[in-house]
């Protein structure tokens, strides 16, 4: 196995926990950070896949502004799920 | 019983997915390999869309970055639909989120170090984004992440200073003249050329700041259009007004 290879499986585990973390919590806005840590590796994976335009675009949408637009939404309404 | 269905349910999604993409040759740099069926001469060539891109891209737009080439110059169209539901987005936010009553609201000041971390950084923040959408031609970026950066410069400013609010009048202006300036340069390469958003302008030398003629200017009025409508999502989002 190159370095390719297993840098690419850690960033994808990672990107697939984090994916379920933000499913499973019942807080709202640990589980908005975990969708951002999501974004995040994603926009990681981008670059090493030879993405460079997709992964910027992905770190400053994705893992900045959404990110920040979902914790005002949370902020607007409720923290909790029930 | 639900969240295993669920599970289920995203485990056929991810099997059809890599199905479909186990085909795709994957960081294939030969481009004899790929090959192109023409149904309607019912012949199959090499001479596909991808490798029409990588070889002819830079003599075509004159711009070193092939993306931004399919972008604004072959797609420079379908960008303008792009734009436009940016814009529909923004409006239906600050449609939905208007308050007209401004609440008196308390509001805590932030930490001593974000204020003052936000006031060295911001100038610096504004600064990158200009320079990502200025060099979409050239190197990778364009106006979308560049109006994202600027817009999360905007972004701090609202978490480090909880009265400041961007003055909607000048967020309306800039947008509305990025819009036009997109539009009226198409509207000129269709006088000229007869198609609209041509590239009219001469290409000059490539990998130089003035060349690849409209790319670079239709890239700074997306850049300050997305930057000025998600700077305006935010603002409708904060709903924080004195």
């Amino acid at each position: 196995m190159d370095l390719f290879t297993i840098v690419s499986i850690i960033l994808i585990v990672i990107m697939v926990v984090s994916a379920i973390i933000a499913a499973e919590l019942k807080d709202l806005i640990s589980a908005a950070i975990a969708l951002g840590v999501m974004s995040l590796v994603v926009s990681i994976l981008f670059f090493v896949l030879q993405a460079p335009d997709v992964a910027i675009t992905e770190a400053s949408i994705g893992a900045a502004l959404s990110m920040a637009i979902i914790i005002f939404a949370i902020k607007a309404t409720k923290r909790w799920e029930k | 019983m639900k969240r295993v269905l669920a599970a289920i349910i995203a485990i056929l999604i991810f099997i059809v997915f890599a199905m479909a993409f186990a085909k795709v040759p994957f960081g294939d740099v030969n481009l004899e390999d790929y090959h192109y069926y023409n149904p309607i001469t019912n012949e199959t060539t090499q001479d596909s869309v991808p490798n029409h891109y990588l070889v002819e891209g830079k003599n075509d737009t004159g711009s070193t970055n092939i993306v931004t080439a399919v972008v604004v110059d072959y797609r420079g169209f379908d960008t303008l639909g792009e734009v436009t539901v940016l814009f529909l987005a923004s409006t239906g936010v600050g449609a939905l989120m208007y308050v007209e009553e401004k609440k008196k609201r308390k509001v805590k000041r932030a930490n001593a170090v974000v204020e003052t971390g936000a006031k060295l950084l911001f100038g610096f923040i504004i600064l990158f984004g200009a320079y990502i959408f200025v060099h979409g031609h050239l190197t990778p970026g364009g106006g979308f992440p560049g109006g994202a950066v600027i817009a999360s410069s905007f972004l701090l400013l609202y978490l480090a200073y909880p009265k400041f609010h961007a003055e909607h009048k000048k967020l309306n202006i800039s947008e509305s003249l990025a819009g036009l300036t997109f539009v009226i340069i198409g509207l000129l390469g269709l006088l000229i050329a007869g198609y609209f958003l041509y590239n009219f302008l001469p290409f000059g030398l490539p990998t130089y700041l003035f060349s690849a003629g409209v790319i670079p200017i239709i890239y700074t009025a997306i850049g300050i259009k997305v930057g000025s409508e998600l700077t305006g999502i935010v603002d409708a989002m904060m709903g924080v007004r004195e």
